[in-house]
């Protein structure tokens, strides 16, 4: 029976269960971190010593953790990169700027269990030689940097923080820095950005790569809150117990945040992979099923930047087979496993984990509009095609919801985001392009039939003054 | 042919390291590395590749004297790299040419995926694609982009003609547009300093603007406001964008963004004539290019010399002109003895007064704003007259970047024709004593109001004959007996030694007024009426003359001087 996985938050949702220290060290809080602190250096067949660090560092490259903030990236070869031979201190910053639309996991760690994510920062630092480190919170969660604030003071009270941790003569600081408001904080770049107090605008990489010219243009590590809570849990548990969880290349457990029309919204901790998209939406211990006589009709499987997928599409895997072979095997949506390959394979991805479920009583091109808008309201406007077609899209659309479509349209929006995916700076440029690219062909017959209803009550619009509201005043539409 | 000055020549530069690639097929070998905005070399880029293949990728946030943006996407091109093998060994093709991986977009192996050349280093092997379908397919998609929320009124905006989105459009652009949404209103005409007047609706930007005064000009006095489409460029909050080198964003902005309040709406560009000179308002010496129509100079613009200005160059320079064609600038040539007032008539007495000067009774006060050649030829009558020579010097504020304490132009120019010595003005005294004794009886004065400098209204009265020319009134041309009016540089050509001992030269951009003439043509003629050769017929006879005579000018001539001027030892 698929049911949930909790590691993360085993005891997030305990009866009791409190976000101060004393309670998280009843729980065997910062046991890890003693463990860590306590490594000794191990020699190695060939007479090499691996230090306490390189351990740590080697233990997460093994267990698998990708990165829980959107790229899914290999979360020890993101520390590897990291230059250790500039001289320059190395810093590491938490991406809690949790944003995008959908998406209510790091929320719970912080409000509900906020040691464990210093736990986890203090051991990821100790094993990166970071001296100083920063949590960046979204502007729009201040209970979330009152808490972590405290538990800083806490940790710090108890020796978990500040100098010569638990007599190990290693030292740390952590500073909780809010944002102001502006979802582009959370690419890493903008927010290293933004933490230097400048506007968030994203650094083209190369040259700005942030393990190597990040925070003060020295090596950084960026890692998402659950990323870094997980890391607790590796030390922990030890790495083959960790890849023991979920499934081969997708290691661990995710916290997935699932909402829109389902009965029972909410997040849920699973091992990745071990549970279905189907079942996500459908089975009584996650979403429990559509609301009562709604049919599904698409799902936004990883935050409303990820290409949506329609109800009834099937995809092509690959599989290996019982010979071991690589073969393609056709999957249906509801039988997708919802983990890193799979998704991108069936030409999404999983994103943030979070996933929106929409039935058929949904407006296919109202909710593109609405997801459109918030791009265009949160593109930070640096780089030409995300600036400009973000909000061109945004525009069309807000016709088309205004009576005023036309049924070209549906290739207007197609050509417009098909001229921003891939040409900016940030990834922001795939997040407003996407949903419009994925929304218009899977249900370009609702674009199409709208547009031509439109059409058919005002006549069509051509030309830059056609649309009545895009003419001059006091000259004559055309 | 003379050979080159000492100074010109150079040790030969050690062997470059150079990479091999390939621009639109073509194979060529590149340095790896090259000078960044700052001089400091760096990976070679893309763009510097495809500049050295004869190429001009196109570009509006790009400029080579300016950090890095990346924001504008114009350069965006198509590229491939050599393909690897497991083995991390390049995959061959049939013919052993090795297999190029085209770049493409990971999640859509069918689209090209452009890198932008401005800030993309090439490597080994790589291909650039400059000219392809999908890399012209990008440069019209960003030309799209940025003007479906422009205005699109070249007809009244003082950019047409040299505006690159203008420019590119043309090249690069569609016809149409597809765009048939409202566009985003701005802010129009904000008032961004006392000279720069901001349209942000016109703006594309490419914070050039915005680096320049903050990585160039070190003044952090501009930014962006508001999100996404409706960024728009501003001043800090309650400051006035006023630093001494706020025009140069005017020449930086690649649209009419960003106009000069001097010269908006004053002259189609395309009317303009633009001659080579210089600034004449410091001893920098920047190079600039002078706009003028039907003999009235409308704007100064810096002339790129890395020797010297670079691209920029101070407001105060740029504006420093308008006197020039002031309506009081002298324009009579007139002797107050005889009343004369013509050019022949005046320099004949001028003559006769110089002929007859005994040894020791003449001085001469000449103008480190002169230039070389008048100097020289000044000089040559000083010898004849056997006069003591002086010049005035004129000391004031500088800064880090481009502006010099000295306020002369020629100040170099004054001490290499021996017209003064390393310390200006120290003969002023003996001058002023010498009139007083009445030992000196004749004054030449050029270019300077000698009353502000020592030699006082009460002084110049005793003396017999003062013969003066000058571009402005002041209280010494009105005590002139002799009054030959010059010109200003901008009307005439000759050479100036700037600070650094940088030798250049400089063109006529307008006519001077009146009887105004260039004061080398009549300082020839009455050195003639004097009996001596020097009254050259033009002035690269005057200048090849003056270098075969001034040995901090050995070997030069005129024509091997070119538009960025040559280093003179000082």
């Amino acid at each position: 029976m698929p049911q949930e996985y909790r590691l993360i938050l085993k005891h997030a949702d305990e009866p009791g269960y409190t976000p101060d220290i004393e309670c998280y060290l009843r729980h065997g809080g910062y046991e890890s971190l003693r463990k860590a602190l306590a490594l000794a250096p191990r020699e190695l067949p060939d007479g090499k010593r691996m230090s306490a660090q390189e351990q740590i560092r080697d233990e997460v490259l093994k267990s698998g953790l990708r990165g829980r903030g959107g790229a899914g990236f290999s979360c020890g070869l993101k520390w590897s990169f990291v230059d250790r031979r500039s001289g320059k201190p190395i810093y590491l910053i938490c991406n809690a700027d949790e944003s995008e639309p959908g998406t209510f996991k790091d929320r719970q760690i912080i409000h509900k269990d906020p040691h464990q994510l210093i736990e986890g920062m203090v051991i990821s630092c100790f094993a990166n030689d970071v001296k100083l480190a920063y949590i960046y919170i979204r502007g729009e969660m201040p209970e979330g940097a009152k808490l972590l604030n405290k538990a800083i003071k806490e940790a710090r009270a108890r020796n978990f923080l500040g100098p010569n941790i638990l007599g190990s003569g290693y030292s740390l600081e952590i500073h909780v820095h809010r944002g102001a408001g502006a979802y582009i904080c959370g690419e890493e770049t903008g927010l290293i950005e933004s933490l230097e107090g400048k506007r968030a605008y994203p650094r083209i990489k190369p040259p700005y790569f942030p393990a190597v010219l990040g925070l003060y243009q020295c090596p950084t590590i960026v890692n998402n809150v659950e990323t870094l809570a997980a890391v607790k849990h590796i030390v922990a548990m030890g790495s083959g117990e960790y890849a023991k969880l979920g499934t081969p290349n997708n290691t661990g457990t995710r916290i997935l945040s699932l909402s829109g029309h389902v009965k029972r919204p909410g997040y849920f901790e699973v091992e990745v992979g071990k549970v279905t998209m189907g079942e996500l939406i459908f089975h009584e211990n996650f979403g429990g099923g559509m609301r009562d006589g709604r049919k599904l009709k698409a799902i936004i499987p990883g935050g409303s930047s990820s290409k949506v997928f329609k109800a009834g599409e099937t995809f092509k895997l690959k599989r290996k087979g019982p010979d071991g072979q690589m073969a393609a095997v056709d999957v249906g949506i509801l039988d997708l496993p919802y983990d890193f390959d799979s998704l991108q394979q069936a030409g999404s991805m999983s994103g943030s984990g979070a996933i929106i479920v929409m039935d058929d009583s949904t407006d296919i091109v109202e909710a593109l509009a609405n997801v459109s808008e918030f791009y265009a309201h949160e593109s930070c406007g640096q780089c030409t095609p995300c600036r400009e077609g973000a909000l061109w899209m945004s525009k069309a659309l807000h016709r088309m919801t205004h009576g005023h479509g036309r049924k070209a349209d549906a290739d207007y929006l197609l050509h417009i985001a098909q001229n921003i995916q891939g040409r900016t700076i940030c990834a922001f440029g795939e997040a407003c392009a996407w949903p419009v690219l994925s929304f218009v062909k899977k249900f370009k017959d609702e674009f199409e039939s709208r547009g031509a209803a439109d059409e058919a009550r005002h006549g069509s619009i051509q030309g830059a003054t056609g649309h009545p509201t895009a003419a001059s005043p006091g000259l004559p539409v055309i | 042919m003379s050979t080159p000055t000492t100074a010109e020549l150079k040790p030969a530069p050690p062997p470059v390291e150079t990479i091999r690639i390939k621009v639109d097929g073509r194979e060529l070998d590149v340095p790896k590395t090259m000078p960044d905005w700052q001089g400091k070399p760096q990976p070679t880029t893309m763009l510097q590749a495809c500049a050295m293949a004869g190429l001009e990728v196109p570009h509006y946030c790009y400029h080579p004297k300016l950090p890095i943006a990346g924001n504008c996407r114009m350069c965006l091109i198509e590229f491939g790299t050599p393909m690897m093998g497991p083995d991390r060994k390049p995959v061959l093709n049939e013919d052993g040419s090795p297999k190029i991986a085209r770049s493409v977009l990971p999640y859509e192996p069918d689209a090209a995926r452009g890198a932008i050349a401005c800030a993309t280093p090439i490597s080994p092997g790589m291909e650039l694609y400059p000219s392809s379908a999908a890399t012209k397919q990008m440069r019209e998609a960003v030309l799209e982009s940025l003007l479906i929320n422009h205005p699109l009124d070249c007809p009244i905006c003082d950019q047409a003609g040299e505006c690159k989105l203008q420019e590119y459009s043309v090249e690069h652009g569609q016809a149409t547009s597809r765009f048939v949404e409202t566009k985003v209103h701005k802010p129009k005409q904000v008032d961004l300093g006392p000279r720069i007047m901001l349209d942000d609706e016109r703006c594309v930007l490419c914070t050039r603007c915005i680096r320049f005064t903050r990585d160039v000009a070190g003044d952090d006095a501009l930014g962006i406001v508001n999100r996404g489409s409706y960024n728009s460029i501003a001043a800090y909050p309650g400051r006035q964008f006023d630093n001494n080198y706020s025009l140069n964003t005017v020449d930086l902005c690649p649209v009419g963004a960003l106009t000069s309040k001097d010269f908006r709406f004053q002259m189609r560009v395309w009317f303009l004539k633009e001659t080579k000179s210089l600034c004449a308002t410091c001893g920098t010496g920047c190079n600039i290019t002078a706009g003028a129509r039907e003999e009235k100079l409308l704007r100064f613009e810096p002339r790129q010399n890395d020797a010297v200005n670079g691209p920029w160059m101070c407001d105060h320079g740029r504006l420093n002109y308008k006197w020039v064609q002031r309506e009081d600038r002298l324009s009579t040539v007139i002797s107050t003895r005889t009343g004369s007032g013509t050019w022949t008539g005046v320099l004949a007495e001028v003559a006769e007064v110089l002929r007859n000067a005994p040894k020791g009774s003449v001085a001469m006060v000449l103008s480190a704003r002169q230039t070389n050649e008048e100097l020289y030829l000044l000089n040559k009558l000083a010898v004849l007259c056997g006069a003591i020579t002086d010049s005035i010097a004129r000391e004031g504020q500088g800064d880090a970047l481009l502006v010099s304490p000295d306020k002369n132009p020629n100040s170099n120019g004054v001490r290499l024709t021996g017209v003064a010595y390393t310390e200006m003005g120290i003969q002023i005294p003996k001058i002023a004593a010498g009139i007083r004794n009445g030992q000196i009886k004749t004054l030449v004065v050029f270019g300077e109001d000698v009353t502000r400098h020592g030699l006082e209204g009460d002084v110049l009265s005793r003396l017999d004959h003062l013969i003066v020319s000058d571009v402005l009134p002041n209280e010494t041309t009105q005590r002139a007996h002799f009054l030959l009016p010059g010109c200003a540089h901008i009307e005439k050509r000759g050479t100036f030694v700037n600070v650094k001992g940088r030798l250049q030269k400089f063109m006529k951009a307008v006519e001077p007024k009146g009887d105004a003439r260039p004061e080398w043509e009549f300082l020839g003629e009455l050195l003639q009426l004097l009996g001596r050769p020097e009254n050259f017929k033009s002035l690269e006879g005057l200048f090849n003359q003056m270098a075969k005579d001034t040995p901090a000018f050995a070997g030069l001539e005129w024509s091997r001087i070119g538009d960025l001027g040559v280093n003179v030892k000082l």
